[in-house]
């Protein structure tokens, strides 16, 4: 107890020294615009009973309410309360950040850790003015029947949400995660800082698939931090097709143990107007660490940074960064920055990265075939945007493409 | 469909960019009939094919080809494709998280039954590589039985083989062979036959599984020599004399 009080006293003291501290990647947002308070939301026994329009909102951001028998658990935050939170599953827990800091006190050693408080003003801001979040948690061997879903829903204007997600996954446990991150379908500004600290214990497995579905005015910085254990899993699924102004992540993991492994799958759509900066960090410094960092990044007018960044620190690490990046109609950019840094021999890295329009000679293979120029291009985005995501259950691989199928319309 | 051509090129001449690759080339193709094109590498023979595809690449700069008694210059390779004309390629794509199964399914446009795709895979021994990105990582022989595996599900009326059999060993050379015995209908008697074909053929070891009526050589973008009946006789003196021989040759 006493630990706990002087670790939350000394990130108090180290945020409040880094309020003013930019970000060293994306535009600096004016926090001092938006609004900090929220009034208290009711809870909701039945999310289902929400009106129409946010339960749409929810469902583009892969929410499902109507029918969770498919899922292990559900928790729904909405600006800065959380109106539901129910695990179905024995073993697995859901609730709001704040409940789970009051039930267990050695939580509080997990704040902070995956990610540093001082990192940035967001984070730093985050700490001073935290408005919930979620906790999920497998319990030691547990294993999700279904994902659990989290949603996180800015519904009032202006306003900032300052969440901090913490996601341990116990040793010997497999936790699947569908989180959406959305919004009231209006046009209006609004911030959402997120900090999400993960903790994947020994031969535990995580896979999180985070679907985020803005509205063009929304700025958005999360800042994601993973720590893998040994025999550990942790694969990342993100998806953004829908405009945002600006949104900048970077991800970083941690593989300390050895065997452990960190994928990341990342596919970006940027329309105009829209400034997404984002990119994966892996850093393998257990023996025979692995990971995979793969983006596919379409822009119709709007502007992508796809970063990546692998650093092999032990030895017999292996590590693949492929970042694919397709211009669909002119005005916007892609900008890759794939990075290696290898510290010692034997060790093995490499990446791949490439941008272009679409190739001539594929639309003419394609319309060689019959297809007329349309169905030629749609099939060739289609192909680009899939990805087979190895490690997910069948049925959240599905769900995953569809949600992508979903939103391609909208581009084409 | 006897005396009536489903195939008929007039004076036509092709150019790549500025550059004028094929000259005043005749050539008439009948239902149940198989035509080889030999030459030397840079003749003018894939863009002969090409031109008759309709790659905008290659721009018909003179005369005309009529396919089922219609002028398709200046047809898109979609329309062609869809009024009967399909053609395997040497060198096709990579299209990354485009499946085998894919291509086919956009072959048939959905006219031909799973069983029917599976069917013609299996024959083809291809049956492994449907669910593989289409062309990613293919051997030479896989590429080749990919494209006709394409062309069996594409079923079109005119078939347009470029070196089907090159980088092929024995063994694929003879499944090859029933591949494209299958496409051209090989099987019927040729009266009963609605498919014809035009072939490319560096070694003309094709032409040992599949019969061909006429043979052509190509020199410098012009047809030098062309030879009914048997096209073997063409290839045998190319064997013996190379194609220094045909450039000599004045038949015409």
């Amino acid at each position: 107890m006493h630990k706990k009080i002087e670790s939350s006293k000394s990130s108090v003291d180290k945020a409040r020294a880094a309020l003013s501290k930019r970000a060293s990647l994306g535009e600096d947002i004016d926090l001092e615009k938006y609004t900090q308070s929220a009034e208290e939301l009711p809870y909701q026994d039945a999310p289902s009973q929400l009106p129409d329009e946010t339960r749409e909102q929810m469902m583009r951001a892969g929410i499902t309410l109507g029918d969770d028998s498919q899922r292990s658990g559900t928790i729904i935050q909405m600006d800065h309360s959380v109106i539901h939170s129910l695990a179905r599953q024995e073993g697995i827990e859901v609730m709001g950040t704040n409940q789970a800091l009051e039930k267990y006190n050695w939580l509080s050693n997990y704040f902070w850790k995956a990610v540093a408080v001082d990192s940035d003003k967001y984070t730093a801001h985050v700490e001073l003015n935290q408005s919930n979040g979620y906790f999920i948690r497998a319990l030691p061997g547990s294993k999700t029947l279904y994902p659990v879903q989290a949603c996180l829903y800015l519904a009032k204007s202006n306003l900032a949400q300052n969440v901090h997600n913490i996601i341990i996954a116990e040793e010997g446990s497999e936790l699947h995660i569908i989180t959406g991150c959305t919004t009231a379908p209006r046009e209006e500004p609004g911030l959402h800082l997120g900090v999400s600290e993960f903790y994947i214990k020994r031969g535990a497995k995580v896979s999180f698939t985070m679907i985020h579905n803005w509205t063009p005015e929304i700025e958005v910085r999360p800042r994601t931090g993973i720590i893998v254990e040994e025999d550990g899993v942790f694969l990342s699924n993100y998806v953004i097709m829908k405009p945002v102004r600006s949104l900048q992540t970077n991800p970083m993991a941690r593989c300390v143990g050895d065997n452990a492994i960190a994928r990341f799958n990342s596919i970006l759509i940027a329309p105009p107007g829209s400034t997404m900066d984002l990119g994966s960090q892996v850093i393998l410094d257990g023996k025979g660490a692995r990971t995979e960092i793969i983006a596919r990044a379409i822009t119709t007018g709007g502007n992508i940074i796809s970063r990546g960044y692998i650093e092999g620190n032990a030895p017999e690490v292996r590590g693949h960064l492929e970042c694919r990046g397709l211009i669909l109609q002119g005005g916007g950019t892609i900008h890759a920055i794939p990075e290696l840094r290898g510290m010692l021999a034997g060790i093995d890295l490499s990446h791949e990265a490439a941008v272009g329009k679409i190739a001539e000679e594929e639309v003419e293979y394609l319309m060689m075939r019959g297809l007329t120029p349309d169905e030629a291009t749609a099939t060739i985005v289609r192909g680009f945007l899939r990805i087979d995501i190895e490690g997910l259950p069948p049925e959240l691989n599905l769900e995953l493409q569809r949600a992508v199928e979903v939103s391609q319309k909208d581009i084409m | 469909m006897d005396g009536e051509n489903m195939l008929e090129i007039k004076q036509l001449s092709v150019a790549v960019g500025d550059k004028e690759i094929l000259h005043d080339v005749n050539l008439s193709i009948k239902a149940g009939e198989t035509h080889v094109l030999f030459g030397p590498n840079g003749s003018g023979k894939t863009t002969l094919l090409m031109a008759i595809m309709g790659s905008p690449k290659y721009q018909v700069t003179r005369g005309s080809i009529i396919f089922k008694g219609k002028d398709i210059v200046g047809l898109p390779m979609d329309e062609r494709a869809r009024l009967g004309i399909g053609m395997a390629v040497q060198r096709p794509p990579v299209i990354r998280g485009v499946k085998t199964r894919d291509m086919v399914a956009a072959c048939t446009r959905g006219e031909t039954s799973k069983e029917t795709v599976d069917r013609i895979a299996g024959k083809a021994n291809l049956a492994e590589l449907m669910d593989r990105e289409i062309n990613y990582g293919f051997s030479g022989g896989e590429i080749k039985r990919s494209e006709l595996v394409q062309l069996l599900a594409q079923n079109p009326d005119l078939a347009l083989l470029d070196e089907p059999e090159s980088g092929v060993d024995l063994v694929n050379i003879a499944l090859i062979g029933e591949l494209i015995r299958e496409l051209l209908q090989k099987e019927c008697p040729i009266r009963d036959r609605s498919h014809a074909g035009l072939i490319i053929t560096h070694t003309g070891h094709i032409l040992d599984y599949v019969n061909a009526r006429t043979g052509y050589v190509l020199i410098d973008g012009r047809i030098v020599c062309e030879g009914g009946g048997d096209p073997h006789e063409i290839l045998a003196t190319i064997k013996s004399k190379d194609y220094e021989e045909c450039r000599k040759c004045t038949r015409k």
